[in-house]
């Protein structure tokens, strides 16, 4: 077997047995490129990194198989070769990252509004429970309701409820044109023009304000791009893709300010802008808002919820989530529970659970 | 039609249901919910015998027809207290028998549910209660420019309640998705009568994606009581491609080279020869009667898009061997394109007297081979097979043709479709593509999953409703019926494929 390739899903299990038996706590990593999209988590590493490989891509089938450790970028390069593509694009955070981090951490780029989020391209996962047991939910299949969608399930648990051994994506082909329009706006007419650009049928894939510009992207056929860029008028970007990727990988200069950061989830029109004065920057067309303001936690969760979203603050180096209401949190452990009866894997990454 | 008192009752669902008496029970309901209609009469009782799989019909003990959300939760508090089974219901036009009553439970209809609450066009979103129609969402939404993605052939009766239940496809889905990707939060009342917010108003939510859990779930965790759903612009511009193939193997490959190629049709649809002849003697849409095989792709977007696409679809199309294309060129030639696809149902039921209507879904590669060993099953039966279905995303949807009043058809038809489910699984597919397990496909989930798998859906199921009085005895089959099944196969020699990972 080369290196690029590598089924350890033999020692993966005796190890997660073990750490069963004994009640050994475990910290699941891939390349630990993340660590700030959790809570920190105390316990054994377990890593997951050498479990690699492609295990099946066929184009036509639109489906990729590939193990958790597998680079996401080794994936990239496949799709791209196939002129296909992760149309959820996720952010990696460095260039080592894995497939099964990214979609343990249920991460989704700028293009999220509209083609839609990394647990809707998840069709199917092999799962390492907390008993040691694999087992296999979903498939390779687009349209599949046989059983509980439990693959959609740990899609963003951050390995709380299993590890990810293998996972199957839905790709597609990528837009063969793609175009950036960027014009200058003021912040708050910026969810406006968004809004009512949003109900219009122009060919978006990522809409975003950095605090003085709006940039669009339209992706789609070469005449259709053309027309819809006509229409919507505005200044041709130069370097599109470079800009994409500093939001995506929040190397934007905003992201580099100093101080802690919101992430605001809410419903793409909110107004006001924010819960308090401070610096915005506005992505997936209004609903993904970063926020630097000082408030008080409480009041800035309690905003969120009001508005019909959610909130999280990371802070040196951690990530604190939306607390949950009593009753939906008292479900979630239940459900944790019966994944992971002892609680040893990745305990305490989302939520403080004691 | 035959009808055939199912055996469901004694379908263990690993719990024990209080033995109240009927008349304590509709007592203990009446006073919790005195304004609340609760039907009790058997023939009050009898238009909710059965769901869409007609052939099985149960008396349910009562039937609750609330329309508030305080009215569900009283009545789940009294069930639960009382340990009774509870089975929600939303239009009925489930296909695999998934609001099938219990003799010992009570149906809970949400058909009162009928308001669209909220339509929020500058966040595209409609906020509904559950027995709103598929379609009223949309038409709701149309002032707005904006419409429901998902479209069930039934969407002027199934209601949203009964989609997420189900994950309910359509036409469309291979470019726009399933009722999962187009739900963004749902309201639900646990077993005890509890109110829960699943998912967010938001493009995602805190913790777990419990909204991606409850979505496909069949009543089994919780009932749906209210809906924020995505609305998307209306495509300005939608044209249609028919084209006839000589052989299915062409049209299959066909199919597989239009995807996957710079785009994604909005919906890519194959019809086999007795369906196109049922088809057209049925609404006359011009369809090519000699054809083996029909295929309707069809673009929407912006019209400068739609063009290049369809341009695009027609060479590759033309290249893959067809020997007819017709192209829409305006909506009334559109629609009457889709009506012999659309009417696929009533033009079978033209054809025999009943037909079963089965779901499976294999890779796209398959499905030439999927397609001839249907044609030979059907010889083996005796029953002829039409095929009708989404080809794009491989979701087969063969329906048989029996008379229910011949002796033994019925069976057969079951059989046949229980070994064409086997043959989803033996080609890498899966037992159902969007009509749900429900009663139906019990046994062949058997065969979809090993027990492990099956034991972590029973811990999920009892993480929502630890005394399993939601749905119970749907959707996930006890292990012990497993067994049994297993045993039963190889006593008969031929249990099914016993080399294959079952996942
Ligand atoms: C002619 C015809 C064409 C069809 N075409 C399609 C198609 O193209 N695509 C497709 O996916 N399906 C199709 N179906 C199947 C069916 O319409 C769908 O499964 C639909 O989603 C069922 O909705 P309903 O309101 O009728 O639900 P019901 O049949 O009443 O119930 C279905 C399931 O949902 C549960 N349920 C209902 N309401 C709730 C609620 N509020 N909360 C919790 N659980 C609930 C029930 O317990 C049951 O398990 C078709 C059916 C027919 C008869």
């Amino acid at each position: 077997m080369s290196p690029s390739e590598s089924d350890l899903t033999k020692a993966l299990v005796d190890e997660v047995r073990q750490a069963h038996d004994s009640g050994t706590r475990l910290h699941l990593i891939g390349a630990d490129t993340k660590p700030f999209l959790g809570l920190s988590v105390e316990g054994r590493r377990l890593s997951l990194r050498e479990h690699r490989g492609i295990v099946h891509y066929e184009p036509a089938e639109l489906v990729l198989t590939a193990r958790a450790g597998t680079p996401l970028s080794e994936i990239h390069h496949l799709l791209a070769a196939q002129g296909q593509w992760l149309p959820f694009e996720p952010p990696s955070f460095g260039s080592s990252a894995t497939l099964g981090g990214t979609i343990a951490c249920g991460l989704s780029g700028p293009a999220r509004p509209f083609f839609g989020a990394a647990r809707d391209f998840v069709l199917g996962v092999r799962l390492l429970d907390g008993r040691g047991r694999v087992l296999r939910f979903g498939g390779e299949m687009i349209k599949n309701v046989a059983g509980f969608d439990v693959a959609r399930l740990v899609t963003g648990a951050q390995g709380t409820l299993g590890a990810l051994l293998e996972i199957s994506l839905k790709v597609s082909p990528k837009p063969s044109a793609s175009e950036t329009l960027t014009w200058e706006e003021g912040q708050k007419d910026a969810v406006r023009v968004l809004s009512e650009l949003a109900v219009k049928p122009f060919s978006l894939s990522a809409a975003c304000h950095d605090g003085e510009r709006l940039f669009l992207r339209l992706s789609g056929t070469e005449a259709g791009v053309r027309a819809a860029a006509k229409r919507i008028g505005g200044d041709r970007l130069a370097d599109p893709d470079a800009f994409w990727r500093s939001l995506r990988e929040r190397t934007h200069p905003f992201f580099s300010m100093p101080g802690a950061i919101w992430r605001l989830s809410v419903p793409p029109a909110t107004l006001p802008l924010a819960p308090g004065a401070g610096a915005l920057l506005i992505d997936w067309g209004g609903a993904q808002r970063w926020w630097k303001g000082s408030a008080e936690p409480a009041v800035v969760w309690e905003w969120a919820r009001s508005m019909g979203g959610h909130a999280a603050l990371l802070d040196s180096g951690r990530c604190q989530m939306q607390p949950l209401d009593p009753a939906l949190f008292a479900l979630q452990k239940r459900l944790k529970a019966a994944f992971d009866p002892k609680g040893i894997l990745n305990p305490g990454r989302l939520y403080d659970e004691r | 039609m035959q009808q055939k008192q199912t055996d469901l009752q004694q379908e263990p669902s690993g719990t024990e249901f209080a033995s109240c008496p009927p008349q304590e029970i509709l007592r203990r309901l009446r006073r919790a919910v005195p304004d609340c209609p609760l039907l009790s009469h058997p023939e009050e009782l009898r238009p909710y015998a059965c769901d869409g799989l007609t052939a099985f019909r149960v008396t349910p003990l009562a039937v609750a027809i609330p329309e508030s959300v305080a009215q569900v939760q009283k009545i789940l508090r009294v069930c639960h207290a009382l340990r009774l089974p509870v089975i929600p219901r939303g239009a009925g036009t489930g296909l695999s028998g998934g609001a099938l009553p219990r003799r010992d439970g009570l149906l809970l209809s949400m058909a009162r549910f009928r308001k669209i609450l909220a339509l929020d066009p500058l966040n595209r979103t409609a906020r509904v209660e559950p027995g709103v129609t598929t379609r009223a969402i949309s038409q709701a939404a149309a002032p707005h420019g904006l419409f429901y993605a998902p479209d069930p052939s039934s969407e002027v009766a199934c209601t949203i309640g009964g989609n997420i239940a189900e994950n309910a496809g359509g036409l469309h889905c291979l470019k726009y998705g399933l009722t999962v990707h187009n739900v963004l939060s749902t309201k639900i009342v646990t077993s005890d009568g509890e109110l829960l917010t699943l998912g967010a108003e938001a493009l995602d939510s805190a913790g777990f994606d419990l909204l991606a859990l409850f979505v496909g779930s069949e009543g089994l965790l919780g009932v749906a009581v209210e809906a924020t759903v995505r609305l998307l612009p209306r495509p300005p511009s939608a044209r249609l491609i028919v084209a006839a193939f000589a052989s299915v193997d062409s049209a299959a490959a066909a199919v597989g080279r239009l995807i996957g190629r710079q785009f994604i049709p909005a919906g890519l649809e194959m019809m086999d020869n007795l369906a196109i002849r049922a088809a057209e003697k049925f609404v006359h849409a011009g369809y090519p009667v000699d054809a083996a095989a029909l295929l309707l792709c069809e673009c929407d977007g912006p019209a400068e898009e739609v063009d290049e696409e369809i341009a695009l679809a027609e060479g590759l199309l033309r290249d893959a061997g067809a020997y007819f294309l017709r192209l829409s060129c305006s909506e009334e030639e559109r629609l009457l394109l889709w009506k012999g696809r659309k009417s696929a149902f009533p033009a079978a039921g033209r054809m025999a007297p009943d037909y079963y209507c089965m779901d499976g879904t294999i890779p796209r590669r398959a499905m030439p081979e999927a397609l001839r060993r249907i044609a030979r099953l059907s010889e083996e039966f005796g029953l002829p097979v039409a095929n009708v279905f989404h080809a794009g995303d491989g979701n087969l949807h063969p329906l048989i043709l029996y008379d229910a009043s011949r002796p033994e058809e019925l069976t057969n038809a079951e059989r046949l479709g229980a070994r064409i489910s086997e043959l989803c699984v033996e080609l890498g597919g899966v037992i159902t593509g969007e009509h749900g397990v429900g009663v139906e496909k019990l046994d062949p989930m058997c065969i979809q999953f090993r027990a492990p798998e099956l034991e972590q859906f029973h811990r999920i199921k009892a993480a929502f409703d630890p005394d399993g009085i939601l749905n119970p005895g749907k959707a996930i089959p006890q292990l012990r019926r497993c067994a049994e099944l297993g045993t039963m196969h190889v006593h008969g020699g031929r249990l099914p494929f016993p080399e294959l990972e079952r996942f």
